[in-house]
């Protein structure tokens, strides 16, 4: 699905969609209040940044070092990912951005603030700025869908009328306005953490921490919730923090990603570059999934000529590489495999196949076709 | 049996039932009061919570161990002196209050730590998130999500209550089981003895059908 597919919820009996332009948007009668306010300060580059971070645990009488010495530099607005497998740390060091978890060491700054040894008043002062989207919701089970969100804004201290004027507001949002009176147990998956996004918004946080979103939901859903958290960073300029142990995810929402093994960062970088050309071992197996493709046995064997494997990037994807090789050499190409994908709208694309002809004419258009495409090898034969 | 000894037993009956609902309100009313508190304080001085204080966690639940480990007719003679120093007197329902209430005080606390400590860590910490502060929490999270819980623990307090208070009928509390105790084991008088037991079971059912009715409204999970 590429990016440009308009937001659908994929709940059943949700009709509501995100209009184009909200009432959401707009300012506020009130004048002060409005979700539009944090744009104003869009200018500065790093929203947050993680310097040095450790985090130690202690674990049956030893020191666990869950997080080492990891830095990070979080740019304004954007949708940041950061993917390991489970028990890298991500989680870990996305909840020292809201000092849910302290830091053994290292610094966190938002907008340049340290933010590290804040306590009490002046640390829930900063929280109020930063909302969290959880992997399990966390919704309070005893009050409404309206109540949840209404809870957030009056821990900030918002006025009553405000709150009775927003809550709607949010809801509709997320495409939930005919939920307000319901309890969470009767929401589905996808609707409780549509809850979640509306309380997590509700405070016009400038930044928000997604901590595995969609894992507790099944792939349609995550979809869904995926679009929804991508349209709300567009819209509203929020910079996103989101972890996920699934590429997937990352590759369908994501500006940039850290990929995180055994505490560490091991790679960072612009999550086309990341799929397209992983450096880190860890980066490579867990862009697998899109780069490599199974044949059935029955092809290799029955193979006549060499599989090759082509990798396309960027704008190559879009030309007619493979078109050009059979005019140009004495060679029969044929498509085993393959797939283009779009990744933040750039298409990323792996084929194989299957090519007949004399070895050395072989050898020629291998060698044509890495000059046109970003790699292409041998595989078989 | 005469109509004069069955008002005679009528009359006796309702005052026993009067002196028994003021026991167990009086008792029950210093459970809510001071029993929640209590435990909110031994939930949240827990480790890894807000108000982490190892030495505040440690003297509470010593102290409501003490209680409760002393049993309760122990409890009611140690606490005679401080009752006629409380109260002026050591008889009547009033006086026995006091003594169930120092007991159904420890009791209530643990129910209501062990309530809160079914509240989903999650929703605690997503408060915390959202930057609320401890007082926050304990109101619009804690409470609110353990009112079942509490509830429930209520209605167990209020009927371990009903049976206690028997017991402080030795001291002339009052109340329908010491009624029981009174005419139907010392006097014999066996029919007085099954009708009070009859009326308690009834009472104990009610109380106990009316508190899981209020306990499930209250329940949305």
């Amino acid at each position: 699905m590429s990016l440009e597919t308009p937001y659908r919820p994929a709940i059943p009996g949700s009709r509501q969609t995100i209009p184009a332009e909200s009432e959401f948007l707009k300012p506020s009668p009130q004048g002060n209040l409005h979700l539009s306010s944090p744009i104003a300060k869009l200018l500065k580059n790093n929203t947050i940044s993680l310097q040095n971070i450790s985090v130690n645990f202690p674990h049956q009488g030893k020191t666990l070092a869950a997080v080492k010495n990891v830095s990070l530099d979080i740019p304004k607005g954007e949708v940041y990912g950061i993917v390991g497998t489970s028990g890298a740390g991500k989680s870990t060091v996305l909840r020292t951005i809201n000092l849910l978890q302290k830091p053994t060491a290292g610094r966190v700054l938002i907008e340049d603030t340290d933010i590290t040894h804040l306590q009490g008043e002046d640390l829930r002062n900063i929280r109020l700025k930063i909302g969290m989207v959880f992997q399990h919701f966390n919704l309070i089970h005893n009050k409404t869908v309206a109540d949840n969100v209404a809870f957030v804004m009056k821990i900030a201290g918002k006025p009553h009328q405000e709150i009775a004027r927003r809550v709607p507001e949010l809801l509709e949002l997320v495409g939930l306005s005919d939920k307000e009176t319901v309890y969470p147990s009767r929401l589905s998956g996808g609707q409780k953490q549509r809850v979640g996004i509306a309380r997590a918004i509700a405070n016009e946080p400038q930044i928000l921490l997604c901590d595995e979103p969609t894992s507790a939901l099944d792939l349609e859903t995550t979809g869904a919730i995926l679009d929804l958290l991508k349209t709300i960073n567009r819209r509203l300029h929020i910079t996103t923090v989101l972890i996920s142990h699934e590429m997937a995810v990352i590759k369908k929402i994501c500006d940039q990603v850290a990929v995180m093994n055994h505490g560490e960062v091991v790679e960072t970088g612009d999550v086309y570059e990341i799929f397209a050309a992983p450096q880190h071992a860890v980066t490579a197996q867990l862009a697998a999934h899109t780069q490599d493709l199974e044949l059935p046995e029955r092809l290799l064997q029955n193979a006549r000529g060499a599989l090759i494997k082509v990798l396309y990037r960027g704008g190559k994807a879009e030309e007619p590489v493979l078109s050009d090789t059979i005019k140009r050499f004495d060679i029969d190409l044929n498509v085993l495999h393959g797939k283009i994908e779009y990744i933040n709208e750039r298409p990323l694309g792996v084929l194989i196949l299957e090519a007949v002809g004399s070895e050395t004419e072989i050898a020629r258009a291998l060698s044509y076709i890495r000059g046109r495409v970003a790699q292409a090898e041998i595989v078989h034969g | 049996m005469d109509n004069e000894y069955l008002s005679s037993l009528l009359a006796d009956l309702s005052k026993a039932f009067i002196e028994t609902f003021q026991m167990v309100g009086i008792s029950l009313a210093l459970s809510i009061v001071v029993g929640i508190p209590l435990g909110l304080v031994l939930f949240i001085t827990d480790r890894g919570l807000f108000w982490e204080n190892r030495l505040v966690h440690v003297l509470g639940g010593l102290l409501i161990n003490v209680v409760r480990s002393t049993p309760y007719v122990i409890l009611l003679v140690l606490l005679l002196p401080i009752t006629q120093k409380l109260i002026g007197t050591t008889i009547g329902p009033l006086a026995a209050a006091v003594s169930l209430s120092v007991a159904a005080v420890a009791f209530y606390a643990r129910l209501v730590q062990g309530s809160l400590c079914e509240v989903d860590p999650g929703v605690i910490e997503a408060a915390t998130a959202f930057g609320a502060s401890p007082l926050q929490i304990i109101r619009e999270v804690l409470l609110i999500e353990s009112l079942p819980g509490l509830l429930r623990g209520l209605t167990i307090t209020a009927i371990s209550l009903i049976g206690y208070s028997a017991m402080a009928g030795i001291v002339g509390g009052g109340g329908v089981g010491d009624l029981a105790i009174r005419f139907g084991y010392y006097r014999y008088q066996t029919d007085v003895m099954l009708i009070t037991v009859a009326v308690l079971i009834v009472l104990v059912q009610l109380v106990q059908m009316g508190g899981d009715k209020i306990a499930k409204n209250a329940d949305k999970k």
